[in-house]
């Protein structure tokens, strides 16, 4: 049995699975994220990468396993209560309100005003204004705000859902491909960014750029056909002769 | 309430009922056999298919004059010619429809289901305008007419037996259609990846536009076999569409045979409850439940669980 | 940048203008211009307003779309009819029943007994509850059961438009209780107060108008407030705001009942009107009409919806005097139109080709003309 409450780990994750009509995408899945660590996952595609975020968030019910966080059991969870408990989450593709300003993208994500009354009566007070525009300046939309979200570039949109999360100051931010589609200049910029913002607290990354998992993870854990194929730090994973068969050998 | 009939004829009152509600059954597989195919395979909520229907009984009803004034020798034979007639008239109406509408509304569902009910509202006045307001019925052939004495209590109609056996095979040349055929795997691999199909070099614009045809043709053959047991009027496809809706989402869409076991379950709890209650009251009955399960199980009846 | 800029307003000066010339037309020229009998039809359009407010909301802002905002009109309606037919029914003004006392239909279908769900509604307090409570309370159980199952978009559509078919149905076959299909007519008095006459309709639609403004402002509150832009970002990205901490399906549960109050309040003020009510508002068609009003009006648009459902029927009630055949063609048409070449309706119209024609013929500016209307 999971022992919930050991202080050495902020996430704890074991024998997670999940199947879908017999095909089983997470298999027997176990892993544990420390404090403050960066972890990155790695793998081919459809190696379950994303089901593993999609099943701590809440977004996929489990099969079976357990997944704690801070001594909490995720698995039994709604979405809004994990997002409560601490765990942030940015989606593959970049999700932004297109039809609404980057500040108010970034004011529905301020942690106040969750419940439908608080929604209504809630003001935007100085407090509001000032963080939204600290984190505006950290994703380098400091200048944007007014801006509607649907005219900014693909890069600048993956940055905002960032922000988004940043706001919420979760203990554990999870994120699914955050340099996907963006040029060289702006990976550069969001290797800075996550490497400011990792600092105090722990992240799970899904990468396929290597150049930029070097740059920023801590350890990383490598996925295939739903189970840990590989874990340890960059040239432990790099070196493992089973990770160069899953990726070169066929 | 069951005290009052002894035992045989409370059993010929199931059977008669039971029967009563296997032509329900019938009228439900043929018009939801269409949107099956609409709705269920390319998402499109077409609230003018109660109207194509009609469009099939009309063609029907002027076929059948036509036949009666200028080669009534031929008489007997005429509702297989006016139901291929109804299938085409009501495809070429699809393919317009889909053409001048739907084809630019693919990815704004709630926007399709305005648009196709404005659609409805034209397509009635045309029908007003053109057959009158007054409800319209065909001549059935001599052969229809009648019916079977199984016992000395318990009676069936032929024209029931032929709508039944219509709605059998309707149904199969749907499944063959859709699960046999080349162009039915095309459909189903829209649905599921239009991208992806897009990509592979199926002509998904051209798939898309005879598959509503299909459908639409469907619903017409449908409306041609409806004028058989009952009469025809402009606004007659209306009062049908949300009992056809709930058929098929109450399947769960997408499944053919949940849309066939989804129509068998909803027309015989309403014509069985008919008996005993009034016929507004088994209705009302018989919806309810139908939106409760649904409530309780939205993805219907049939349903595959898949990763999103 | 200076933060200060972006504190909220509830009205914008642009948004008083619009409700001023409103206020104006509804309080000012329609009562000037028209005869008291015009009066009260315009004043029944307005209580369709009600509904399309609701609906701007609901489908326009949070993408919910109800086909069957009738029911809600029609159980507000109804609320408010049982209590005046119930004063309509008097021992005096039944004596020739066979059961005095007892609404008219209730006699003629041989009912000798009031039913024990009518009985509360000789309270006018109770009823004024009722007219509220009992469409917001059915909402609520349609809303719990079908967002906390996520059930949205299509099925959300099919599925209120079948209850409205079951309700009317049900209204129709229980004649004994509801009136059938005729409803409950023949109202009269509201606490001795003779509401068929030209002085008490007039006084009637100045407080028609009066609720209509009150739900126009609450319906204003609500789309600028946080929780309004949530509904545009729920529409849009459910599972963002999910995963940013939000119970997404109370707050669709919340501006559906909202929806079904506003509507609730139209159809209690279009029985006090009409002085009728019938299962004929509560349906499939009268229920998907008022979504066309809304969509007239521009689907974003709460003061569009007012203008939309104003414009809609004064066109049907002067197409179906004169030519009824081009009426339902008409209306036909509207439905294609609105939805292929005008989905932001009349609203759209007006700030895409009116205003800025207007700015630069006003301001002959040209920082005029360049202003944008900046996103919310």
């Amino acid at each position: 049995m999971l022992d919930v409450t050991n202080p050495n780990y902020v996430l704890m994750v074991e024998g997670l699975t999940v199947s879908f009509d017999g095909f089983k995408a997470v298999n027997d899945l176990s892993f544990y994220v420390e404090p403050n660590e960066c972890r990155v996952i790695i793998g081919p595609n459809g190696a379950g990468k994303t089901t593993v975020l999609d099943l701590i968030c809440g977004r996929t019910k489990a099969t079976s396993g357990n997944v704690a966080f801070k001594g909490q059991d995720l698995l039994k969870m709604r979405e809004d209560q994990i997002v409560h408990a601490g765990v942030g989450r940015k989606f593959q593709t970049p999700s932004v309100y297109e039809d609404l300003s980057v500040f108010a993208n970034l004011e529905l994500s301020f942690p106040k005003g969750h419940g439908v009354f608080g929604a209504l009566f809630f003001k935007r007070d100085a407090e509001v204004r000032e963080r939204i525009q600290e984190i505006a300046e950290m994703i380098f939309l400091g200048d944007q705000l007014t801006q509607k979200a649907a005219f900014l570039s693909h890069g600048q949109k993956q940055w905002l859902e960032i922000g988004m999360l940043l706001i919420q100051d979760p203990e554990l931010l999870m994120l699914d491909e955050p340099v996907a589609g963006m040029s060289v200049a702006e990976r550069k910029k969001t290797a800075e960014l996550l490497n400011r913002i990792i600092a105090d607290r722990s992240v799970i990354v899904i990468e396929h750029d290597m150049g930029f998992v070097a740059d920023i993870a801590t350890r990383v854990t490598v996925l295939h056909q739903g189970k840990v194929l590989s874990e340890g730090s960059m040239d432990h994973v790099q070196n493992d002769p089973k990770v160069v068969e899953v990726y070169l050998g066929h | 309430m069951f005290s009052d009939y002894t035992a045989s004829e409370l059993g010929a009152i199931f059977a008669m009922q039971g029967f009563a509600g296997l032509i329900l059954f019938s009228v439900f597989v043929l018009m939801a056999l269409g949107l099956a195919i609409i709705f269920g395979q390319m998402g499109v909520i077409n609230m003018a298919h109660g109207e194509f229907m009609i469009l099939g009984a009309y063609v029907t009803y002027l076929l059948s004059n036509f036949f009666a004034d200028y080669i009534p020798a031929l008489f007997s034979m005429y509702f297989f010619l006016a139901m291929l007639c109804a299938f085409v008239a009501s495809g070429a109406l699809g393919l317009l429809v889909e053409w001048a509408l739907i084809r630019h509304l693919y990815k704004r569902p709630l926007d399709t289901l305005l648009a196709t009910w404005g659609l409805s509202l034209i397509l009635q006045q045309i029908y007003r305008s053109v057959f009158g307001a007054r409800e319209v019925g065909v001549t059935i052939p001599d052969w229809m007419m009648g019916s079977l004495p199984l016992t000395d209590m318990i009676e069936i109609p032929i024209n029931g037996i032929f709508v039944m056996v219509l709605a059998v095979s309707i149904s199969i040349a749907v499944y063959v259609m859709m699960y046999r055929s080349r162009w039915g795997q095309q459909v189903r691999a829209i649905n599921n990846n239009r991208q992806m199909a897009d990509a592979v070099g199926i002509n998904t614009a051209w798939t898309d536009r005879m598959t509503f045809a299909i459908g639409c043709g469907v619903a017409g053959v449908a409306g041609s076999a409806f004028t058989m047991i009952g009469s025809t009027g402009p606004t007659a496809g209306q009062q049908y569409i949300v009992d056809t809706f709930l058929v098929v989402v109450f399947g769960g869409a997408g499944s053919l045979l949940g849309t066939i076991a989804s129509a068998f379950s909803i027309s015989q709890a309403q014509s069985i409850m008919e008996f005993f209650l009034s016929g507004s009251m088994a209705k009302v009955l018989t919806l309810l439940t139908v939106v409760c399960i649904l409530m309780l199980r939205p993805q219907g009846l049939f349903t595959l669980k898949l990763r999103k | 940048m200076n933060t200060t800029s972006f504190k909220q307003s509830f009205l914008t000066p642009r948004d008083m203008i619009g409700y001023a010339l409103l206020a104006a037309v509804i309080f000012v020229i329609f009562p000037l211009l028209l005869e008291p009998f015009r009066l009260n039809l315009f004043g029944k359009y307005l209580t369709y307003a009600f509904v399309a407010v609701g609906l701007v909301l609901c489908w326009g802002v949070g993408g919910i779309l109800s086909l069957g905002q009738g029911v809600f009109f029609g159980l507000g309606g109804y609320c408010m009819a049982m209590f005046l037919k119930l004063e309509a029914s008097s021992p005096e003004n039944t004596a020739i029943q066979s059961t005095p006392g007892i609404p008219d239909f209730m006699d003629w279908n041989q009912l000798s007994a009031l039913p024990w769900w009518w009985e509360p509604f000789s309270s006018f307090g109770f009823t004024l509850f009722a007219v509220i409570a009992v469409p917001v309370a059915f909402s609520y159980i349609i809303g719990v059961a079908m967002f906390r199952r996520r059930v949205g978009g299509v099925y959300f559509a099919i599925i209120t438009q079948a209850i409205a078919a079951i309700l009317t149905i049900l209204i129709i076959g229980q004649q004994g209780f509801t009136g059938g299909v005729n409803g409950i007519t023949d109202l009269r008095t509201l606490h001795g107060w003779d509401i068929r006459t030209d002085s008490a309709k007039t006084l009637l639609y100045f407080v028609n108008g009066t609720l209509l403004f009150a739900v126009l402002l609450a319906a204003q509150f609500v789309r600028r407030s946080k929780l309004g832009r949530l509904l545009i970002a729920m529409r849009d990205q459910e599972d963002r705001v999910r995963f940013s901490g939000y119970d997404v399906a109370n707050f669709k549960i919340f501006v559906f009942c909202l929806g079904a109050a506003f509507a609730a309040i139209g159809g209690a003020m279009f029985t006090l009107q009409v002085g009728f009510m019938s299962p004929s508002f509560v349906g499939i068609v009268p229920s998907i009409e008022m979504v066309i009003f809304a969509a007239v009006g521009g689907r974003l648009s709460i003061l569009g919806a007012v203008w939309g459902t104003l414009l809609v029927n004064w066109a049907k009630t002067t197409l179906s005097e004169s030519f009824p055949e081009l009426w339902l063609l008409g209306l036909g048409a509207l439905f294609i139109a609105v939805v292929m070449a005008f989905p932001n309706g009349l609203a759209g119209v007006w700030a895409e080709q009116v205003e800025p024609r207007l700015m630069k013929l006003l301001r002959r500016d040209s920082k005029a003309a360049a202003q944008t209307t900046p996103a919310e």
